[in-house]
């Protein structure tokens, strides 16, 4: 790799010349509404997501068991241990997890001010490739996992996780600049809120 | 072909002016919603700049660091003084898992270093998954848009494409539904099967190590996640100082772009994880031309851009002309001081000219890049180093200097001027004469004027 490292001490000696001895490093004004401004609020996400053209459904955690079993079709993947009705994905192939019809997972936190789940590859939601690659997922948010912001988010998760932040179902603006659903990832998002 | 002459070809084409039009005044719209909704727009707007300003005059620091914090985390980190070592690394990864074809995500990187034709050479099919670079692909047209790089082609256009190449023999309907649905069919097996994904980034993140691709398709998601390699190319310029620093560019980003307040899917990686993902995971940092542009004190600004493509939704010459007349992947306002910048302005001198310095591209942008000012600037510099001396506007001075040197010849200057205006002027100052008038000369001059009552 002796080549890659002459490639690096060129770039970083180019980096230099170019900034001169002592370039001056602007100060970072934070006068925007970082974490903790804003307090949580859970209808303001149910509506935000509703935009998305996801479906949004609020329940009891008694009501829940029935609630995904109304929602749920076909073969369903569960993540591993998460209890819900379903098949647990203990490293499926690609092929059993294009086989699946429905996923079932909870999540990491959601985001009220912009309608957004975000998945961390933990227990609740699963790996990346099981909320992925079956054409409907089913996402459990918990109404204490509502975050206010994005701020918010940041500051609660864990960059050594896979991050997936989700706001609605796969869609495109590709043709005319119009957002269209439905193109690689799953085209049919159901957010349950409990609590 | 110069952005004059290129120009004159689009805007030969009502067609793309009316697609264009259309889709520019469409996202306009939507995007002062979307920020008007944000009471600390400006903040965020203000945080952004100066984020990418310190990230810039520390950038050895942070490179260096971003280099550490990946390697933790379990990738490889390469450096690539210019697109021909970039290309090299990538077909070397994809040749050592033993694939003829790669998957890609959209990225802009990608396509300023002619990737995909270098890996072509090299025996390897790129295979683009994005809606939008799938149509552009199919056509063997070009990108006109940042962010949707099929933007000059409208609906029953697309159709049309795709009825003849990926779902020939079918009907697919006037709906757009179903313009995604044929392209989904197409790519799913590719996503489950090919090994090895070639990425762009948004952002690279030092302090962490990891790396963003902001998208909409879930084609990104496949990308970063299925393939067993992963090889991310990113411009040394994306790099961020720190983790929080994605609180402001996520919130900047999505609104500016799409208009929305958040695009559909979002992914950050951090090196790889154990059954989660890539086994390898490859970070090819970029350089082709960008410490040129950093060493330009005005125009290294240029460096800040995300890549939203703002600018060109509001530009009036962009919304005539298109994408595709700025010579390069960067149209629109950014690209006329960028692609100068990184070519080197004697590779691009017109693209400095392609604006009417109207400043809507500054009042949108999520980062506060003064493109007015910088075109200005760079205006300056293509004159200073590279105008020729035999440009008219050259030879006029010469001329002028030469007039003025003595009595006789400015005044025979002066009775030349009357009987030589008209096509002799014309044809001498083509550029000059065709926006404006040339100025009458008087019938007698002062000198004569004098000369005639003192004889």
């Amino acid at each position: 790799m002796s080549g890659g490292s002459a490639a690096k001490a060129d770039i970083l000696a180019a980096v230099r010349a170019a900034l001169g001895p002592a370039p001056a490093v602007p100060g970072v004004p934070r006068d925007y509404r970082v974490a903790g401004t804003l307090q949580p609020d859970v209808e303001l996400f149910a509506e935000r997501v509703a935009e998305y053209r996801a479906s949004v459904h609020r329940v009891s955690a008694a009501e829940l068991p029935a609630k995904l079993a109304e929602l749920a079709r076909g073969r369903t993947g569960i993540p591993p241990g998460s209890g819900y009705d379903g098949v647990e994905d203990h490293a499926m192939t690609v092929g059993e997890l294009d086989a699946l019809d429905t996923v079932i997972t909870g999540c990491a936190l959601a985001i009220a001010d912009t309608g957004t789940i975000v998945l961390d590859g933990g227990a609740a939601s699963g790996r990346r490739a099981l909320t992925l690659v079956p054409d409907h997922h089913i996402c459990i948010v918990h109404a204490d996992q509502i975050v206010a912001s994005v701020p918010d988010a940041i500051a609660t998760l864990d960059p050594h996780t896979p991050l997936t932040f989700v706001s609605g179902p796969s869609a495109t603006s590709d043709i005319e600049l119009d957002r269209v659903e439905g193109v690689h990832g799953p085209r049919e998002l159901d957010v349950v809120i409990v609590g | 072909m110069s952005f004059p002459a290129a120009a004159r070809v689009s805007l030969a084409d009502a067609q793309l002016r009316r697609n264009l039009g259309k889709a520019t005044s469409l996202i306009r719209e939507k995007r002062l919603r979307a920020v008007a909704e944000v009471p600390d727009w400006e903040a965020l707007r203000a945080a952004g700049e100066a984020i990418k300003a310190s990230a810039m005059a520390r950038l050895p620091e942070v490179l260096e660091q971003l280099e550490q914090s990946v390697t933790a985390a379990g990738g490889v980190v390469h450096w690539a003084r210019d697109g021909a070592e970039a290309n090299a690394i990538v077909a070397g990864i994809a040749r050592a898992n033993g694939t003829d074809e790669v998957i890609k995500v959209k990225s802009l990187a990608t396509d300023e270093i002619g990737l995909n034709e270098a890996l072509e050479r090299d025996g390897i099919r790129a295979i683009e998954t994005d809606l939008a670079e799938l149509i552009v692909q199919l056509a063997g047209d070009r990108q006109s848009h940042i962010l949707v790089p099929a933007i000059h082609k409208n609906r029953a256009e697309i159709r049309a494409l795709f009825e003849r190449t990926i779902a020939s023999g079918e009907s697919l309907g006037d709906g757009a539904a179903a313009i995604a649905e044929a392209a989904r069919r197409h790519l799913r097996a590719k996503f489950l099967s090919v090994p090895v994904a070639v990425s762009g980034a948004n952002f690279g993140v030092a302090e962490t190590g990891t790396v963003v691709v902001v998208e909409s398709e879930g084609n990104g998601r496949m990308c970063v996640t299925l393939p067993r390699v992963l090889v991310t190319v990113m411009g040394i310029e994306k790099v961020l100082p720190a983790w929080r620093d994605l609180e402001v560019f996520l919130q900047l980003l999505p609104r500016s772009s799409t208009a929305e307040r958040m695009n559909p899917y979002t992914s950050l990686w951090t090196g790889v994880t154990a059954g989660d993902g890539p086994r390898e995971f490859h970070l090819v940092l970029l350089d082709n031309g960008r410490t040129r542009v950093l060493a330009d004190e005005v125009g290294r600004a240029a460096l800040h851009c995300i890549r939203c493509s703002a600018c060109l939704n509001v530009c009036p010459v962009y919304e005539r002309v298109g994408g595709q007349a700025y010579e390069s992947v960067y149209p629109g306002p950014i690209g006329a001081i960028l692609t100068p910048q990184l070519r080197g302005l004697d590779a691009a001198p017109s693209l400095p000219w392609a604006s009417t310095l109207c400043g809507a591209c500054y009042e949108v942008c999520p980062v506060k890049i003064d493109i007015p000012s910088i075109l200005i600037h760079l205006r300056g510099r293509v004159v200073r180093e590279q105008k020729s001396a035999l440009s008219p506007e050259a030879l006029a001075m010469k001329a002028m200097a030469a007039a003025f040197g003595s009595r006789r010849r400015y005044e025979a200057a002066q009775r030349l001027a009357r009987l030589g205006r008209g096509p002799l002027a014309k044809a001498a100052l083509p550029g000059w004469t065709a926006m404006r008038d040339l100025p009458e000369p008087p019938k007698e001059t002062f000198r004569e004027w004098w000369k005639r009552r003192q004889g």
